[in-house]
């Protein structure tokens, strides 16, 4: 029975394997920016990056049809032009850099938009909208899994800068002339693993999967490392339970993984134990020492 | 004793409206001087000038006497995110920034250098406590601790006892007292002319340019005071370049 539920679908068919691999990258790479983008209040940053990556793709698309490089190549520097600017008109103009992002995200968008719905057909937009995790091919799990891993040991390297960024942007201001750079290199890698989720996920379930579980870990850790790995054991999950469903309900895996976390995030934050709805309005027994 | 900071026909402001306005003046190495003036003077204005944050219009600031990492600047609160799941230890170790950097790892005898300087501002037991659940006073210990910790030959306060009571306050003043006692060169920006009085031998009192410098006793006096409220409501009436200064 939980054989044939849970086991047989990875044991039978390679493409669910791919899937979950590919999955399970996707949420150890992305997860932990996703941390950091909720701890600095830039939630939606990561969606407006992920719609901002749409004209590079289509127009890697538009060059070489579905190549995965193209596409890729496309993505990131889509991204990273949007990133780069919206950072630059902050520093140099007195528009806040929220403002700005959203002014060139949704322009790169609307080219996006633009290019896809005319030199493509629909299917293709579903493609890079939606994704495609069940038809990922090896050079696509190489790339995933690169991302990932490169994204982690990034992180790794820029994490005492990182903290104080969020934390105290203004004791790091004067101690070190590290802060323009953390915060580029963190833009970086939100673009990076957006633009690896996308082949797994689409460009806008791509921003779930690195945003949900965050947002469902707070309710179940205080550090950042617990934060951390609460949201990346959450990610994984999901997409596990995700995959499962789509392969037994014949669900699109992308929307389903997400709606996963969804529910993941849903019951975090009624019973997860830090402030969770039920903590918070429990009387409490003793105080904390 | 010789100059540790020299203000020479300094102006500083922004969107070129000037808030400190040619000001000729000399901070003594080793002098413990509080800056007072009305709302508007532009006292937290000079201390960004003496980081650096701030470029002057005009004129310059000589900090010859100091490299770059003996400047420590401890500003109001308002940019620290207390949300932040970050403990009193490590918010207080990241005093040693200078020391290790971004990517350096804590010397064998830095962690008791924490402990010390969290025992010094009377926050030992607090260390895992995160900085959200502080009360505003303790917050303001475990900032003084990471000024300890940055061992600064200038040390730039910004109304450090802003709404902190009187227990903590005095504890905090014990501090800055030990770093005057081994010689290091404070400014303070400060509110309360009785604090000032009984602790500060120095006092620099502004209303945009400056109204007096000197001995604690002979700058505070009824006169002056009111000279530097006229001449800040002078600059009231034209509300938009005073505004843009009260921060």
């Amino acid at each position: 029975m939980i054989w044939d539920l849970v086991v047989a679908p990875f044991a039978d068919f390679g493409f669910m394997r791919r899937a979950l691999l590919g999955c399970i990258a996707v949420s150890v790479g992305a997860t932990p920016v996703g941390v950091f983008l909720i701890l600095r209040h830039m939630s939606l940053t990561g969606d407006a990056m992920a719609h901002a990556i749409l004209p590079g793709a289509a127009i890697g698309y538009l060059v070489s049809g579905l190549s995965l490089g193209a596409m890729t190549v496309g993505g990131l520097i889509a991204g990273m032009i949007v990133a780069l600017a919206s950072g630059f008109v902050a520093r140099v103009t007195s528009l806040r850099e929220d403002a700005s992002l959203a002014a060139f995200y949704l322009i790169s968008l609307a080219l996006g938009v633009l290019i896809v719905s005319t030199h493509g057909n629909n299917i293709d937009l579903m493609h890079v909208l939606f994704g495609t995790v069940l038809a990922l091919d090896n050079t696509a799990l190489i790339l995933l899994c690169s991302f990932a891993s490169l994204s982690v040991l990034v992180l790794a390297v820029l994490f005492r800068p990182l903290v104080l960024e969020c934390a105290d942007p203004q004791f790091l201001r004067s101690v070190s002339k590290l802060s323009g750079v953390t915060h580029f290199t963190f833009l970086a890698l939100v673009v990076m693993n957006l633009v690896g989720g996308f082949h797994a996920l689409g460009t806008l379930m791509a921003v779930g999967i690195m945003i949900l579980p965050g947002a469902a870990a707070r309710f179940w850790a205080e550090s950042i490392g617990g934060l951390i790995a609460a949201a990346a054991l959450v990610a994984m999950l999901s997409s596990l339970i995700g995959l499962l469903l789509s392969f037994h309900y014949s669900l699109p895996s992308g929307p389903a993984i997400i709606l996963v976390a969804g529910v993941g995030y849903g019951l975090s934050l009624i019973f997860g134990p830090v402030g969770g709805a039920i903590a918070q309005n429990l009387p409490r027994r003793n105080f904390e020492t | 004793m010789s100059a540790a900071l020299v203000f020479q026909n300094l102006t500083l402001g922004y969107d070129r409206l000037p808030a400190v306005q040619q000001l000729d003046t000399e901070i003594q190495e080793g002098s413990l001087t509080a800056i007072v003036g009305p709302n508007g003077a532009g006292k937290s204005t000079l201390l960004k000038g003496v980081t650096g944050a701030l470029a002057p219009l005009e004129g310059k600031v000589h900090i010859d006497g100091f490299r770059d990492e003996e400047i420590a600047y401890l500003p109001q609160q308002s940019e620290i995110d207390r949300s932040f799941p970050i403990s009193v230890v490590d918010l207080v170790a990241m005093g040693l920034w200078r020391e290790i950097g971004a990517f350096g790892r804590l010397g064998p005898a830095m962690p008791a250098r924490v402990d010390a300087a969290i025992a010094a501002v009377g926050l030992t037991g607090f260390e895992k406590r995160s900085i959200g659940s502080l009360s505003g006073g303790q917050m303001q210990r475990a900032l003084f601790a990471r000024l300890l910790l940055q061992n600064a030959q200038l040390v730039l306060l910004d109304e450090p006892f802003a709404a902190i009571d009187t227990k903590t306050m005095a504890d905090l003043i014990d501090v800055i007292k030990g770093w005057h006692s081994e010689g290091r060169t404070i400014l303070a920006v400060l509110h309360d002319y009785n604090t000032v009085g009984a602790h500060f031998p120095q006092t620099m009192m502004l209303a945009r340019e400056l109204v007096a410098h000197g001995p604690t006793a002979k700058v505070l006096t009824s006169e002056n005071q009111f000279r530097a409220r006229q001449m800040c409501e002078a600059c009231t009436g034209t509300p938009h370049v005073c505004g843009k200064t009260a921060a």
